[in-house]
């Protein structure tokens, strides 16, 4: 049999999870993609994040090298302007042919502009593709003020984004209200207070009438009602119109008003064309958010299978977060579900000083949720879209799932029960039953259920009801998440820290004596170690702390695979004189060390025995080199460009930042080594975004990105806060360090870490910038206290003959280690092989 | 503190040095002929010091006394400073793998004066 030739018209969001899912098929086929844009597919949901900084590049959901290793054909840039069903061969505007078993069109939808006169001009953009955004910011570049036509959800993310590009923002909406179509008049109501307390002006009952160009700026609005509004720029944000030009042309059938029609298979009039995504129009419907379409996708897929399965519709429920605002809109949010006549019923929570509003709908007879509206709290979400879409009973009163609850949490909705057929994860279609399965399979963390199911890894909204889920089910299991330290200490790392600090402890044996038994081990000696250097910053080798460092923190050096140790001077921000590379090459030379440059922009001395290590820190030191902490889980490099002062891009001082960041931190033991970076602009070159903190110089200042690494498993870091200030961005690194230090677990890095934290990065934030916890001064001060104690570990350490003498090879004797034996090689010293030894030695 | 006497040959290779040369709860190396032993010394057990010798056999490196000890369920281990396998100090076992162990020596502490000697330790 010929492998069957299928031909998907789109690379958007359903287009690409179609392809992907299809090369993952044990069933091989031959697949060819064609895509008008430019790029593979990115991911449009989180569009707007390249106005809070985030890389265009980094929303890239795949690329041509991956497509090419999974054996995918594509083209981009390239669109299909004919399906010629007789021959089954779809054209493209290049000219080239593509013939086809089956046909899969993805092709999405186009924002609608309202065909008002002079809505052409040049500063009328729309707002739907990277390169969109590209228009967006180049015309943004040329003015003040910035109207986006249309307060649905899309219009009022793109005024978010011309706030974040600097401009005067208005929002002009034809209809009374903002976001008609998921919230009610109240709900609409504050939020539109909200909008306006953030200066973004609000203009409803408006219809454009028609654009000329305007005295004060480049365009003026007239509307119907006399009104008029001058700006340098308009967004249409008036809705979506599916792109279904070329299944008309080609003769399948389309709904009144635009859209594909399919079935349950998502197939369209023709067999052998299936229509996904935001083109296609099922029950009447366009389905305007990535989830149904992926669930479209699956259907359609499933067709070429064993086990074909029908879409059914989906769920439009949606939680998002507009202009900082959470608004939420579940099922039917307008009330106009009758249920045998009858209307049913709303219970309704407004607090105009807080700035909550919560309404719910219910069925006549109380007991089913039938619709919500949420605006300023999204916290009883999840809760409420489960009981919507499980159709579970309410509880007697229902207007106490809404009302506030003393202490936070939400009594109403403990003990809920999920169903096994609960949808957890609605972009990757996971259910309570998946995850059950993975606990069953031996999963015992949210990592590796997030790894063995893939939920929660797609826009991230199921992250709270996702740890809920495994913690529950673990916990119904007896599973106790146990996260002791060792034998030695039933505490975590976190737990330990605490008390420690509240005890005011000093040493490892008051630490064991108090709150632990037996004699300590390798894994909690090093904690509390480094416990102890992170609450007191004590020299690590004093006679009490010396037994609990791990052998490269007790000599000050890195051991290497023979024995011997290898040696890391602190190079700050990777700048070095000449006289003290020559320092460095002359030590190198007298005690035939090989080196070699590391990643973190420093020198690496490597083959140092034990014995001569005080040696050679002498002349390090009296050079003036310090220890760079290469040995200890601590801040290790801070890495920059030459930013402003050489490169011709360079908008910041990066050289600068990082020497002082370096100076900073330098010492500072932490739960796992720390590192970070400094760029001089956008163009990133110090990689800042792979380190544990990155700062990246912007125009009016810094950018920072957390939580970032590379390594076995490199993460790209978030951006955490933009355009700050030399204080601002200090301020902030020292309580996210010092917030590390306080909470993470034993050898836990920061991504890791953050993951872990429930409320992930938005929690973070909360903490570090808005001092929610009101914690801020006290990990100033601990920073304060740390940075205050520094001293370099090398310099205390040689002027102490008693401390040296640790640095004996035997107490007993002036001998080498003979087992140590170096070969050459390209110019230098390397550790003999095994044959390499035994020739050497028997010689 | 004296450790019970423990009689050696007097053919057999000694080393002795002072107390002071002991670092406390971690280890130091002495050379006896040749032979690296890795001397630890816990002034709270009994006895305080333990002889062992200095090859860690996994990591093939002369390294054994820079490790870490401590116990795991009550035995007690000097922890490899290369790849963390745990050595008992009593017996040179290695917890981790029952084919591998290291040779242990007998150790006694009289006054401020240590001996190590090179005479396998008795088992007990
Ligand atoms: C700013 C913004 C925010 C959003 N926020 C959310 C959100 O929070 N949650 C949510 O669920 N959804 C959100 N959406 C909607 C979501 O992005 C869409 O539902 C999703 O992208 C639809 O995917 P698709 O593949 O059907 O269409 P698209 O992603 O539009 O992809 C269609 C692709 O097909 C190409 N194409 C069209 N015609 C042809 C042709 N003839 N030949 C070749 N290629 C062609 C197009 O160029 C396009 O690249 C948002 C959308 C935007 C714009
Ligand atoms: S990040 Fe920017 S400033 Fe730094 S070297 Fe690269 S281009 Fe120049
Ligand atoms: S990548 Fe592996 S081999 Fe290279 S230095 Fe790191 S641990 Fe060693
Ligand atoms: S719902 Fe989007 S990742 Fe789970």
């Amino acid at each position: 049999m010929n492998t069957k030739k299928i031909v998907v018209v789109g690379n958007g969001m359903v287009g690409h999870y179609y392809v992907e899912k299809m090369a993952a098929l044990a069933q091989a086929f031959d697949i060819t993609v064609i895509g008008g844009e430019p790029r593979p597919a990115y991911d449009r949901v989180h569009l707007s994040e390249v106005f809070n900084g985030k890389d265009p590049e980094d929303l890239a959901l795949t690329t041509r090298e991956h497509y090419k290793e999974i054996g995918v054909k594509a083209h981009f840039g390239d669109t299909v302007v004919t399906i010629d069903r007789e021959k089954k061969t779809v054209i493209t505007e290049l000219g080239r042919h593509f013939p086809y078993d089956k046909l899969i069109l993805a092709t999405g939808s186009y924002p609608f502009v309202p065909p008002v006169p002079g809505s052409d001009a040049k500063a009328c953009l729309t707002y739907r593709t990277i390169d969109d955004l590209g228009a967006i910011r180049a015309q943004a570049r040329l003015g003040k003020v910035g109207v986006v036509v249309g307060g649905g959800l899309l219009g009022l993310e793109c005024a978010n984004a011309l706030k974040n590009l600097g401009l005067e923002t208005h929002v002009v909406e034809f209809a009374p209200g903002l976001m008609g179509v998921q919230l009610d008049e109240g709900g609409s109501g504050m939020l539109r207070a909200m909008i306006e307390e953030l200066d973004v002006q609000v203009h409803t009952s408006k219809a454009t009438q028609k654009i000329v160009p305007g005295k004060d700026h480049t365009l003026r609005m007239e509307f119907a009602d006399g009104g008029a509004l001058e700006t340098d720029l308009i967004v249409f944000s008036a809705g979506i119109r599916p792109n279904d030009q070329l299944a008309k042309q080609a003769g399948l059938e389309i709904g009144e008003r635009g859209g594909i029609v399919i079935d349950y298979h998502c197939r369209t009039s023709d067999s052998d064309i299936f229509a996904i995504g935001e083109c296609a129009l099922f029950g009447g419907k366009i389905f305007g958010l990535v989830a149904p379409g992926y669930r479209m996708a699956d259907a359609a897929l499933s067709q070429l299978t064993d086990t074909p399965q029908s879409f059914q519709g989906a769920d439009m429920s949606t939680k998002l977060k507009l202009l900082g605002i959470d608004v939420g809109s579940i099922g039917d949010s307008h009330g106009k579900t009758l249920i045998d006549d009858k209307v049913p019923a709303s219970f309704l929570y407004s607090n105009d000083r807080e700035r909550v509003y919560k309404k719910i709908v219910v069925s006549p007879d109380g007991k089913k949720l039938l619709g919500a509206v949420l605006v300023g709290d999204c916290s009883d979400y999840d809760n409420l879209l489960q009981l919507y879409l499980n159709d579970m009973d309410l509880p007697e009163n229902p207007e106490h799932i809404i009302l506030p609850a003393d202490d936070g949490n939400n009594a109403a909705f403990s003990g809920m029960e999920l169903p096994l057929t609960a949808t957890i994860c609605s972009c990757l279609n996971v259910t309570k039953g998946d995850i059950v399965a993975a606990i069953d399979g031996g999963c015992t963390t949210v990592a590796d259920v997030k790894s063995c199911t893939q939920a929660s890894t797609g826009c991230g909204g199921c992250a709270a009801l996702l740890k809920s889920t495994v913690d529950t089910e673990l916990a119904a299991r007896g599973v106790e998440i146990n996260n002791h330290l060792c034998e030695h200490f039933a505490y975590s790392r976190q737990d330990l820290f605490h008390m420690i600090k509240v005890g005011r402890l000093e040493h490892f044996d008051d630490v064991l004596a108090k709150h632990g038994t037996g004699r300590g081990c390798e894994v909690c000696k090093p904690t509390v170690g480094s416990i102890l250097a992170s609450l007191w910053n004590d020299y690590i080798l004093k006679p009490e702390h010396l037994p609990l460092q791990d052998t490269n923190d007790n000599f000050l050096a890195n051991m290497q695979k023979d024995g011997t140790y290898s040696i890391v001077p602190r190079i700050p921000g990777g700048e070095i004189t000449a006289e003290k590379l020559i320092v460095i090459g002359e030590v190198a030379k007298k005690y035939a060390l090989y080196t070699k440059i590391t990643g973190g922009q420093r020198i690496d001395l490597f083959g140092a025995r034990v014995n001569q290590l005080p040696d050679i820190w002498s002349e390090l030191v009296s050079a003036g080199f310090e220890t760079g902490h290469a040995y200890g889980k601590a801040l290790r490099t801070v890495k920059s460009c030459v930013g402003n002062s050489w490169c011709r891009y360079g908008v910041q001082d990066s050289v600068s930042m990082a020497i002082f960041i370096e100076n900073r931190y330098k010492g500072i033991r932490s739960p796992h080594k720390i590192k970070s970076a400094v760029s001089g602009c956008t163009r990133e070159c110090a990689e800042a975004q792979s380190k544990d903190f990155g700062v990246i110089a912007t125009e009016n200042g810094w950018n920072l990105y957390v939580c970032g690494n590379g390594g076995m498993k490199p993460r790209h870091a978030d951006l955490f806060a933009t355009d700050l200030d030399d204080a601002t961005l200090i301020k902030y690194i020292d309580r996210f360090l010092m917030f590390y230090i306080r909470t993470a677990d034993r050898l836990q890095r920061t991504s890791v870490w953050m993951n872990n934290l429930e409320g992930g990065l938005d929690y973070l934030r909360e903490v570090v910038i808005d001092d929610k916890l009101g914690l801020a001064e006290e990990l100033e001060a601990q920073m304060a206290l740390l940075l205050d104690k520094y001293q370099c570990e090398w310099k205390t350490t040689i002027e102490d003959p008693e401390r040296l003498k640790r640095f004996r090879q035997f107490v007993n004797s002036e001998k080498d280690d003979t087992h140590i034996v170096f070969v050459q090689e390209r110019g230098q010293s390397r550790p003999a092989k095994e044959q390499e030894r035994e020739a050497l030695t028997t010689a | 503190m004296t450790s019970a006497a423990v009689s050696y040959s007097p053919f057999d290779p000694i080393a002795v040095f002072d107390r002071a040369d002991l670092v406390e709860n971690a280890g130091v190396c002495v050379l006896i002929n040749d032979v690296q032993v890795a001397v630890f010394y816990m002034p709270k057990e009994t006895p305080c010091v333990f002889a062992l010798h200095n090859w860690d056999p996994l990591g093939k490196a002369n390294v054994l006394y820079r490790g870490i000890v401590g116990d795991v369920n009550g035995e007690r281990f000097v922890s490899s400073p290369l790849y963390k396998q745990h050595y008992s100090l009593d017996t040179g076992r290695c917890l981790e793998d029952e084919t591998v162990s290291v040779p242990v020596y007998e150790a006694f502490v009289e006054d401020d004066t240590v001996t190590i000697t090179l005479q396998s330790r008795r088992q007990k």
